[in-house]
């Protein structure tokens, strides 16, 4: 789960993680209300969205009266600010965070993530502050500082040393980046994070170091033990369809192609939109329904697959293992009656049962086609999909 | 010889009460699983399925001689599951639940350096000797006893492979499903070297997925130690980059654990990779027949 800035900063200061003053507000009037309580004379206005890049992208301003954080809020609020990591159509932006400007000396970069190859949380650091660290990562992997922490023995001071030193800051402000660490590394542990970032952390004139941009990701495993984080999840800023999925308990990830799938099992699924563009097709998504594949759950996966207007031809690739697979072939005819599928389905089934299962299928007037082999399934489901054009 | 588990393995159930417990254990039963008894915290002293229920696991180990466990226990007490085990001496400790958050992960592997135990799992299909010893959520049916061993993250795809091996004629020594989680217990090159060991396996094949780096440090492994034939096949060539593709370690971050970077790595390592999930059964029967 992925968390708004003004969330993450919220977080920060729970943990001693020293950020800007500021107020998050959803109106203009309010903007300029919290602008007004901040005192001074110059405001950050800055778009709330679960996504990078908003500053070039026209979603952050610093403005000098409380006339222009009002304005500026106004024209944020409401519209939808599309960043080179928000896909085209955009993230709605529905708060905007109203802070005082920070007098930036140096910009760093701070981040705390799980290294699965490590298996240990690993922080990392770079001068390259303002970057994506991808990009640093790429183009300059020297200018990486990476010191990962054993989990029975937690953060040391030494590897706040390492870091601060070797990014060059002086003793003041490597004790400062120790303190700031130590509740990083608490908040990330006690929250069950999986990302906490700090881009930039910034060196401010007056020599202390501050979070001036924040992002923590959380892990939707663990949100059982953080029944109070759950209040921050913000289904505006996630994909529609994936989010209706999830509600049904089912795996769904929409992509460009015209070819629906649906399959049992993350690994076959993928496997299946491989095998749909080897055979010279375009997948339309990701669609796992899991193991226990009843009639409910692919009438559910039906529709999710149909409401992409996208879709020319489905293709539903089940193996069946201790699912039967004659009961897997009702499921389906009851489905395609009961959601009105009007476009060609290709149906593959494999395992228990599975020449019953077929034998049904074939046997029913609907517009389902049946496959023996996964090639079969996959070249007639692509044919399908053209004739449709 | 087979792999990690056979006839002669007394394998314990935990959450063995349970709904998932339950039909699994039949299920392994029925199969010829030499399964000794389960633990459910609360419920010693009953019988289920015919076997005796133990609380902990530490007594089940004591009376029954256990030495494997399935794990059905939910997501929120999968990792006390695990420590359970091994710390009760268990050898093989294969753990079915899917969901386990990610830093209990981190803290179990921590935990479990050192200490004898071999972890196979998470969220994984389990482990099964072909007619000897099932252990985990696969069906049975479809496999027969034979000389490829399989190495898989994915459930699904890996009864893929063993149906193809079985129709191929070939069977299977072991199958072993790692588990789709980013961080898991036995890994594709610890399955490579009991694979290279073992006697009665001919050839490997491996299903591997986008997200992390074990592929390529099976494509490492591969060139420097196997002397066995190994098909590979991968996941994902079509995943989009940043997106979960339901497994929770199925995802590519900032351009690494893509499936083209790890079909490099395999071929560049000279193992026989397909490119459709369809072929991996009958190269490995190309392979063994020459």
């Amino acid at each position: 789960m992925n968390l708004h800035e003004f969330q993450a900063k919220g977080l920060f200061s729970r943990y001693d993680i020293p950020i800007p003053r500021g107020q998050v507000a959803d109106t203009p009037a309010l903007a300029g209300r919290v602008a007004g309580e901040l005192g001074g004379r110059r405001w950050v206005v800055k778009a709330q969205v679960h996504a990078g890049g908003r500053g070039k992208a026209g979603g952050i301003a610093i403005v000098d009266n409380i006339e222009q954080v009002e304005a500026e809020a106004g024209r944020l609020l409401g519209s939808r600010l599309v960043t080179r990591q928000s896909g085209p159509d955009g993230l709605p932006v529905e708060r905007v965070l109203v802070e005082v400007p920070t007098g930036i000396a140096r910009e760093l970069y701070l981040g705390a993530l799980v290294d699965r190859e490590a298996r240990q949380v690993a922080f990392m650091a770079s001068a390259a502050g303002g970057m994506e660290i991808e990009e640093v990562a790429a183009e300059s992997p020297e200018r990486i500082l990476v010191t990962r922490v054993h989990p029975a023995v937690g953060l040391q001071p030494w590897q706040a040393r390492r870091l601060g030193f070797g990014l060059g800051l002086p003793g003041e402000q490597v004790r400062s980046l120790a303190g700031l660490m130590d509740g990083l590394y608490r908040l990330f542990v006690d929250l069950d994070a999986s990302l906490a970032e700090i881009n930039p952390l910034v060196v401010t004139d007056g020599g202390e170091l501050i979070a001036l941009d924040a992002k923590v990701n959380l892990d939707d495993n663990a949100l059982f033990r953080h029944p109070d984080l759950h209040a921050l999840r913000d289904p505006s800023q996630e994909d529609a369809l994936e989010a209706e999925a999830r509600a049904h308990d089912l795996s769904y990830i929409s992509l460009d192609g015209n070819i629906g799938c649906m399959v049992n099992g993350a690994g076959l699924a993928m496997a299946t939109m491989d095998l749909v563009k080897l055979h010279g097709g375009e997948p339309a998504n990701f669609l796992d329904v899991g193991g226990g594949t009843t009639a409910a759950r692919v009438a559910e996966a039906f529709k999710l697959i149909l409401s992409d207007p996208k879709v020319k031809a489905v293709l539903i690739n089940i193996f069946g293992g201790i699912v039967r697979c004659d009961l897997i072939a009702e499921g389906i005819i009851h489905a395609v009656q009961e959601v009105h599928v009007g476009v060609p389905v290709v149906v593959r089934l494999e395992g228990t049962n599975a020449t019953q299962g077929l034998a049904m299928l074939a046997a029913s007037t609907l517009p389902i086609e049946t496959a023996a082999s996964l090639r079969e399934a996959a070249d007639r489901v692509v044919s399908a999909a053209r004739g449709q054009g | 010889m087979t792999v990690l588990v056979d006839k002669g393995t007394r394998v314990l159930c935990q959450g063995f009460t349970g709904r998932q417990g339950t039909f699994h254990s039949e299920q392994a039963i029925a199969y010829g699983t030499n399964l000794v008894g389960g633990v459910t915290p609360g419920k010693g002293g009953e019988t289920h399925l015919g076997r005796p229920v133990f609380d902990t696991v530490h007594r089940a180990v004591g009376a029954t001689g256990a030495d494997a466990t399935m794990i059905y226990v939910p997501a929120a007490f999968a990792a006390d599951a695990i420590l359970e085990a091994a710390d009760a001496g268990i050898r093989v400790i294969v753990c079915i639940t899917e969901g386990i958050p990610v830093l209990d992960m981190l803290r179990v592997r921590a935990a479990l350096e050192g200490s004898g135990s071999i972890l196979i799992g998470p969220n994984c299909p389990g482990i099964i000797t072909p007619g000897e010893c099932k252990i985990g959520i696969m069906p049975g049916g479809i496999h027969s006893p034979g000389r490829v061993g399989i190495v898989s993250r994915s459930g699904t795809l890996t009864y893929e492979a063993v149906f193809q091996t079985t129709n191929a004629g070939l069977g299977q020594s072991t199958c072993i499903g790692i588990g789709g989680d980013p961080i898991h217990g036995l890994d594709f090159v610890a399955c490579l070297a009991l694979f290279e060991q073992d006697p009665e396996t001919d050839g490997v094949v491996l299903v591997g997925e986008i997200g992390g780096a074990e592929e390529e440090a099976a494509a490492a492994f591969i060139r420097e130690h196997m002397t066995k034939p190994v098909v590979a096949y991968i996941a994902g060539v079509t995943a989009p980059s940043g997106k979960r593709m339901g497994h929770a370690g199925a995802i590519i971050t900032g351009g690494r654990g893509t499936a083209e970077g790890k079909y490099a790595a395999l071929d560049q390592a000279g193992v026989v990779t397909v490119r459709s999930p369809a072929e991996m059964g009958p190269r490995m029967a190309d392979l063994l027949a020459t």
